[in-house]
């Protein structure tokens, strides 16, 4: 359980976070979404000891992370940074990190093979790839076998089949109790990965909801109907409070009611229907649509209509 | 995925927070990159090579000799000695101390040793406390093999032995000298937090700043580079003091110890309230 009460952060005078508070619980993948520079890491670091909070506290299991003795054994952290010495090998990165915790050797080798490094482990973390940075990282986080984890990014870099391999894992770890916290600005990949949505943008929360509550808030449901008797269907339609508007002789697109409802009113009036298909709303949408005002570094020539650029934020 | 998992509460793998880890954590750390080998690699032969070479061309240049200098090699030859790898060897020592600490920013992995250790004053104490002694030891080997090197190479001039007078604390004290320095510099790098600009500081102050002050007029000048902490430190490394010293051996090493204490009270002061 991880839970953040009124943090605030400054770096000089930019405001890095702002007054956030939020609880993350256990048994599920909890996503922690904003566009870049929107303060997801900060959040983190702070969470995680690394920098001071200037109000506000970030507790884990009711500690704070400076208090734990065995912080390994809590928490493991995952940094969107790397955090290795590139003239070290992988094994004596994990070694020196479960020495400092008296954890012993075997655990070392077992997250190795977990994470699928056992054939590198002696060599230098230099050479490696991004993807198995990612995985070294997640060896670290997972050394102490931890009830608790903090993922800042963990797909970056990752190819398709790395990037499966860490969400099948993420779930495994959820499904076991744990509490799993990762940030990602890629919306759609939450999506398929997080139960559970704390969004913030410029620092402050703007969302704190099941993924699927926040897809629909994000979007009002639209439902597409095509008709030959469109224009009788709209009226009646209207009558029943539905909003209405008419695409073109035969579309209309219809707001604050669903498909069922229209599917009745056309019946009872004996109105002939061709199609009746609500529109989902994807997570990229929602998301686009409640952090429009607050993405920190837009692009010049961005526009401010629906047909905006459908990533949160620039990739870097 | 499985239903029936168990939801864990705690860990199911044994950790126990110790000082003993941490000592053992760093030791991993300095002996698996390749920086630590070289600089002690660095030590340990360059120090008795260049005694032989420089006590070579003494005695070589020993018909030609001044008959005062000859009479202050006689007077005291461990300083001699001792002294002629010295200045060669000592960087090597300045680059150890600071790469400790300053490439753990460099790489990020200072985020990884804060995570396992958000104590921060014990992982800065148990760096030192490894530095220090594995910089002792290589040093006291370097010191005592350049000794007898030195010493079996004069001896048709001039008796060394390490009965003489201040003799074995000179040798003794060359690695005390070597490993406080390690920590001065690790004291340094901790600070500054850029191995660049700490490796650069802490050479150029030891090499070139601290000798400069003795050319400073009057008492000023003299106190001033009496007290400033390598010129301090290295009294303990000489036999015999030189006339109208300020200081006595184990005093100079005190000044030193005092100066470097300082600078790790602040390391760990900026340590604790900075942002990693």
């Amino acid at each position: 359980m991880i839970e953040a009460k009124n943090l605030t952060k400054r770096y000089g005078d930019k405001v890095a976070v702002r007054d956030l508070s939020f609880t993350v619980g256990p048994g599920r993948v909890t996503g922690f979404l904003g566009p870049n520079g929107a303060g997801k890491s900060t959040t983190m670091r702070l969470l995680l000891g690394l920098d001071h909070p200037d109000r506000g506290t970030a507790t884990i299991d009711g500690k704070r992370y400076r208090e734990l003795t065995t912080p390994l054994a809590t928490v493991g952290a995952l940094l969107e940074a790397k955090a290795v010495h590139p003239g070290r090998t992988a094994y004596n990165h994990l070694l020196c990190l479960a020495q400092s915790q008296g954890i012993g050797k075997k655990r070392v080798s077992e997250v190795l093979d977990l994470v699928g490094l056992r054939e590198v482990a002696h060599k230098r973390t230099g050479g490696f790839s991004l993807g198995m940075g990612q995985r070294l990282g997640l060896a670290a986080a997972l050394l102490g076998d931890p009830a608790v984890l903090v993922l800042d990014e963990p797909v970056n870099g990752l190819d398709p089949e790395g990037i499966l391999w860490v969400r099948t894992f993420m779930r495994q770890l959820a499904a076991e109790g744990r509490t799993v916290f990762v940030s990602s600005h890629l919306m759609n990949e939450m999506a398929v990965t997080a139960e559970h949505l704390i969004i913030i943008g410029r620092g402050s929360l703007i969302a704190d909801c099941p993924t699927q509550e926040f897809i629909e808030r994000g979007k009002k449901q639209t439902v597409l109907v095509r008709s030959p008797n469109a224009e009788e269907l709209a009226e009646a339609i209207t009558r029943a409070g539905g909003t209405v508007t008419r695409n073109d002789d035969n579309e209309l697109s219809v707001e604050e009611m669903d498909a069922t409802r229209i599917g009745e009113i056309a019946s009872a009036g004996g109105h002939v229907l061709h199609e009746v298909v609500p529109q989902r709303g994807t997570l990229e949408e929602a998301f686009m649509a409640l952090t429009r005002e607050s993405v920190e570094y837009a692009g010049t020539g961005a526009t401010q209509d629906a047909d905006a650029p459908k990533s949160g934020g620039e990739a870097r | 995925m499985t239903a029936t998992a168990a939801r864990p509460t705690a860990s199911t793998v044994a950790s126990r927070a110790s000082f003993a880890g941490l000592l053992r954590s760093e030791w991993t750390k300095l002996r698996s990159v390749r920086s630590t080998g070289w600089s002690l690699g660095l030590l340990a032969l360059l120090y008795p090579s260049f005694t032989a070479l420089l006590v070579g061309l003494t005695i070589a240049a020993w018909d030609d000799t001044a008959a005062s200098d000859r009479e202050l090699i006689v007077g005291d030859p461990t300083t001699v000695i001792l002294g002629s790898g010295f200045l060669i060897s000592q960087p090597a020592i300045c680059v150890l101390g600071v790469m400790v600490i300053a490439s753990e920013y460099s790489t990020g992995m200072i985020r990884a040793s804060l995570l396992a250790k958000p104590r921060r004053l014990s992982m800065l104490a148990a760096k030192g406390m490894v530095l220090s002694l594995v910089v002792l030891a290589v040093s006291l080997v370097a010191a005592f093999v350049s000794f007898f090197i030195g010493a079996a190479m004069l001896s048709e001039r001039v008796e060394a032995s390490l009965g003489d007078p201040g003799a074995l604390r000179a040798v003794v004290g060359t690695g005390l000298y070597l490993a406080m320095l390690s920590l001065f510099s690790l004291a340094i790098g901790a600070i500054v937090r850029r191995t660049a600009a700490g490796i650069t500081g802490v050479i150029m102050f030891v090499l070139v700043l601290a000798p400069l002050v003795q050319l400073l007029p009057g008492k000023f000048g003299e106190y001033a580079h009496a007290y400033l902490p390598t010129e301090a430190g290295i009294l303990i490394g000489q036999a015999t003091q030189q006339e109208g010293s300020l200081l006595t051996p184990w005093q100079g090493f005190g000044v030193f110890g005092l100066w470097t204490a300082a600078l790790l009270a602040l390391a760990a002061f900026l340590l604790n309230r900075r942002d990693a």
